[in-house]
């Protein structure tokens, strides 16, 4: 028996994965949107104060509505409008992301629906519907 | 025995919050994406958006009460998921533990200014 490991091949070490190997990395549809679901999360939690503001501003009072406006077409202190619009567009992009994949999450978890078919499907649907209504909302916001 | 430990009812590891953060995480998404429907619902089947219209979806009390919720839904749920990102990226455990304390202080931020809006309405 002792003579096994000093014959053995060494096995293969698996390291952690390097940034710069992921963007070589082709993702099923399931990878992409497990990756975005996380990537939308992350987003929305660093911008959460932004929206309690927008919450705040265009809640409060009817002056503060006209600021809450404003911030869209004239900007807000240094940032101009259009950068204004373009978080807002990430936000909408993130929150329909994190929530039509959270659906398909809740969908797997109670049904048990694990079949790889069912899988690669409704990853596409859910990339296909965020990215369609992101579209759809973006027009709204811009034009 | 009231408390049996062996066979398969028999606790090996862990601190055991896995399926506590699991479940409530799930339990939170469902309350958000009530309040989700029940605030597009009325943008969607109300009058035209403005002030008025937009002060008056969040006046009755039922409303207040699910957007209470949701904000303090929304604090769990994104408490269990940043712990997660900074568990899977972050090993120096210092670095996560710093991390960790802003994600609660700035969770906890958010839900007090929120909260300040919601009831001085």
């Amino acid at each position: 028996m002792a003579d096994t490991t000093a014959t053995r091949k060494p096995r293969p070490v698996y390291r952690n994965i390097h940034v710069t190997q992921i963007v070589s990395y082709r993702l099923p549809p399931a990878g992409m949107v497990s990756i975005g679901h996380r990537i939308s999360g992350v987003l929305m939690f660093l911008l959460l104060p932004f929206v309690v503001w927008l919450f705040d501003v265009s809640l409060t009072s009817e002056i503060s509505y006209e600021r809450f406006g404003a911030a869209y077409s004239a900007g807000l202190g240094f940032l101009p409008g259009w950068f204004i619009k373009l978080v807002t567009l990430g936000l909408i992009w993130a929150y329909l992301h994190h929530f039509i994949a959270g659906l398909r999450h809740l969908w797997m978890d109670a049904t048990h629906a694990v079949t790889k078919e069912f899988g690669r499907l409704s990853a596409l649907v859910t990339l296909g519907a965020s990215l369609l209504l992101t579209a759809v909302l973006g027009f709204k916001l811009f034009f | 025995m009231a408390d049996p430990n062996f066979g398969s009812k028999r606790l090996v590891v862990g601190a055991h919050y896995g399926l506590r953060d699991w479940l409530s995480q799930r339990v939170t998404a469902a309350l958000m994406a009530i309040f989700t429907l029940a605030l597009v619902v009325q943008v969607l089947f109300g009058a035209k958006l403005g002030y008025e219209r937009w002060a008056q979806i969040f006046s009755p009390q039922w409303m207040r009460v699910l957007t209470f919720v949701t904000i303090v839904s929304l604090a769990v749920h994104a408490w269990v998921g940043m712990r997660d990102v900074w568990m899977d990226y972050v090993k120096p455990v210092g670095v996560r533990l710093a991390l960790q304390v802003f994600t609660i202080a700035w969770l906890v931020g958010c839900l007090g200014w929120a909260v300040q809006v919601l009831w001085r309405l």
